[in-house]
């Protein structure tokens, strides 16, 4: 008799619990063959093999070493850009404007970084890295701030600031920081090699992941586990609750405003540092508007955001094999892309509908 | 084979359904049907392959190769200058196993296309627009024409039909490019009639069709009736020009499909030619040049046929201006020649080639240009 209650007992706890921690990763994941289903019926209506299609996905994104660093490689500025959409959200602000923290992130990497030719790279490097994230942060808590001082709607002002961002980055690189050499594309000054941050040990891929990936732990550790992030959610949950309970709204809101926009001036920096050498438009390449769908994708949890951004990164790095292989224009990832997303965010309803995830209403 | 959603009946359905499962099994995989060609070309693009502008011709260059005996080609749109065109050259080498590469915007060169080709010494990366020079990588070569030529006719056109005296430029950046091709245009024109003038509007932006629409219409506002441009894709410019009643010349294809009454001419790529010569040339087994340039006589670039406004008078000059340029070694920047501030850029008796590499740093605006640089 004692036997069958200690059973009874272990079951008891050990199934529910995982039945509720399993609802976050079961509907996402089923909302992603729903999508693709979805998707897939698309094809056939052009006269495409789904099968193929997946084949090819598969194979251009996930399927061999080259093609896996591949998505890495793309992954990497997104886990950054991300982070800058995730943080602010849980303080129930929308920030969309972390291309114009990016940019600017690269242009002050550029701007500076051939001043720092004689610095030992230990040196060098992370202070520019570090120049790059007070610069990201400075503009993206410029929109905090502006929220918090002035009940401006930071949506608006940041994607604001990010054109001034993108203006101010072609003032620059055109005209007082542009490298007279650099004549049908305008750049600044190259930073010299010593500078240049090369690739994680082994593989063709740029340290910029490591530090997004580290980023994105980090940035859930002090959501979930710190007082900080405690006081947070509480401001994004009821901003006047939070308020009544003393907590220091004023100083949440520009310090994550601020730490989200270095994570995206960091992303800037490893762009400059890692793939271009210096700072010219292309540094405004879309990043900061990806990041967006990323962060909601992964419902502004950090460490969602990490498969979210791979899961991207494939469909991206698969995307030119599909035209390669299937004859199918450049358009088809973003259809498919869209059916995807539309179903995880439909999705988003079935959260504590299921009884299947809720062990108190199994009786 | 593409089923319009109309004639997708059940039964269709049902077969594409059933093959979802079949051709599983079958494994009648594309990269398994890809047969062994004996050369596998891959072309990049930074925009879309139909945008009549920079990025068509290049695909029009690319469908020409397609055609030729023994060669695959592989092709990818919308590829941004980033990391991203490194791994697509890459994939384009280690999945489709191309040999030659034509990464066709100017932006993948630097540093792009010199990071990933000393990985890959047994592929050729040939590049538009880029400045191959000795150090650089030797399995690289970069390759351009003289377009300024063309938009130096189409002025002339736009000489003879301007009513206003003013014609209008709308440019994407004030790089040497584009700065060349204004100056042309305006300097064409001036061999007409010395008076004319032209305003310039900079966009920016390679690609930003707002901005594009906005600058156009400024400049009709502005009273100028002959309108060409130097963006990516010059349809926009080309439409609203044509819808405000001004004529129009083209830029890098053949726009007149767009505004068949109002369209002059224009100035083309013809890289049909010149892919297929170089592939003909990596087929015998020659090796390229690494620097390579040519315009109208070398088959680089080539007018739009002349539209029906177009003025015998007109017509003459244009005419008797091309036999000129056939003969080689013709000049547009020549002396006296100022720049729009006052500052003399060559005396009388200097003149700048088309082949003069000096033309490829221009950071000038020549009077008669209303427009400032920065």
């Amino acid at each position: 008799m004692a036997d069958q209650t200690m059973i009874g007992s272990t079951g008891a706890t050990w199934l529910p619990a995982l039945a509720r921690r399993s609802e976050a990763v079961v509907i996402p994941l089923a909302a992603l063959v729903l999508g693709l289903g979805l998707f897939g019926l698309f094809l056939l209506t052009q006269g495409k093999s789904p099968v193929d299609f997946m084949a090819i996905v598969w194979k251009g994104a996930y399927g061999s070493a080259f093609s896996l660093q591949n998505t890495l490689s793309r992954a990497a500025p997104l886990l950054l850009a991300a982070l800058c959409v995730a943080l602010p959200a849980r303080l129930g602000l929308v920030v969309i404007g972390g291309e114009g923290a990016i940019v600017l992130g690269g242009v002050a990497t550029g701007a500076l970084g051939p001043h720092l030719a004689a610095v030992p790279p230990i040196v060098a490097l992370p202070l520019l890295g570090l120049i790059a994230m007070a610069v990201g942060g400075l503009w993206i808590g410029a929109a905090g701030a502006l929220r918090f001082y002035r009940g401006v709607n930071e949506t608006i002002s940041s994607l604001l600031l990010a054109y001034i961002a993108i203006a101010l980055m072609n003032h620059l690189v055109e005209g007082p920081f542009r490298d007279p050499a650099s004549l049908n594309k305008p750049s600044t000054l190259p930073l010299v090699d010593a500078l240049r941050v090369g690739n994680l040990p082994g593989m063709e891929v740029h340290w910029g992941l490591a530090f997004g990936l580290l980023a994105c732990v980090a940035s859930w550790v002090l959501i979930d586990k710190t007082t900080w992030g405690f006081a947070a959610r509480i401001v994004g949950g009821n901003v006047r609750a939070a308020q009544v309970q003393g907590l220091p709204v004023g100083r949440l809101i520009l310090g994550f405003t601020a730490l989200a926009g270095g994570f995206a001036g960091l992303a800037g920096f490893f762009e400059v540092t890692a793939v271009f050498g210096s700072a010219n438009a292309s540094l405004a390449s879309g990043y900061g508007y990806t990041g967006i769908l990323i962060a909601f994708l992964a419902r502004h949890n950090p460490l969602a955001i990490i498969p979210v951004a791979l899961l991207l990164a494939g469909f991206d790095a698969a995307s030119g094999l599909i035209q390669r292989r299937m004859d199918l224009p450049d358009a088809t990832i973003l259809v498919l892309q869209g059916f995807v997303f539309l179903v995880i965010l439909i999705s988003d309803t079935a959260y504590g509908r299921l009884k299947l995830f809720h062990p108190e209403r199994w009786a | 084979m593409r089923l319009s959603p109309k004639t997708l009946s059940r039964r269709h359905f049902l077969n594409g359904a059933a093959a979802l499962s079949g051709v599983a099994l079958t494994s009648s995989l594309p990269m398994m049907a890809r047969a062994a060609a004996p050369l596998t070309v891959g072309f990049i693009y930074v925009g879309a392959k139909d945008d009549f502008g920079y990025n068509q011709s290049h695909a029009e260059g690319a469908a020409a190769v397609k055609a030729m005996e023994g060669v695959t080609v592989v092709e990818e749109e919308n590829v941004p200058e980033t990391i991203d065109v490194q791994k697509t050259m890459e994939s384009m080498i280690n999945l489709d196993g191309a040999a030659l590469l034509f990464p066709t915007s100017f932006g993948y060169f630097d540093p792009h296309v010199l990071a990933v080709a000393p990985k890959y010494p047994d592929v050729r990366f040939e590049h538009a627009a880029g400045l191959w020079h000795e150090g650089l990588p030797t399995n690289v070569g970069s390759y351009f024409g003289y377009i300024g030529m063309g938009q130096y006719l189409n002025g002339i056109v736009a000489g003879h039909m301007t009513k206003s005296k003013k014609i209008g430029f709308v440019a994407a950046k004030p790089i040497p490019q584009v700065l060349l091709n204004i100056n042309s245009f305006l300097l064409g024109a001036r061999a007409v009639d010395p008076t004319i003038t032209c305003q310039v509007i900079f966009t920016g932006e390679w690609s930003l069709a707002v901005k594009e629409a906005e600058a156009t219409n400024a400049l009709c506002d502005a009273g100028c009736d002959v309108i060409t441009c130097h963006v990516d894709g010059p349809k926009v410019t080309i439409q609203t020009a044509a819808g405000r009643g001004a004529y129009v010349c083209g830029y890098h294809a053949n726009q007149s499909a767009l505004a068949p009454d109002k369209y002059l001419t224009g100035a083309e790529w013809n890289w049909a030619g010149v892919y297929t010569g170089m592939v003909k040339k990596v087929l015998a087994g020659e090796t390229l040049p690494n620097f390579m340039r040519g315009g109208l006589t070398d088959g680089y670039i080539k007018m739009s046929p002349l539209g029906p406004a177009v003025t015998p008078e007109a017509k003459a000059q244009f005419d008797a201006t091309m036999a000129e340029i056939m003969k080689g070694g013709y000049a547009v920047i020549k002396g006296p020649l100022k720049d729009n501030k006052g500052n003399v850029i060559l005396k009388d008796g200097e003149k700048q080639v088309e082949t003069d590499i000096k033309l490829e740093s221009m950071d000038y605006l020549v009077e008669g240009v209303l427009g400032a640089t920065s």
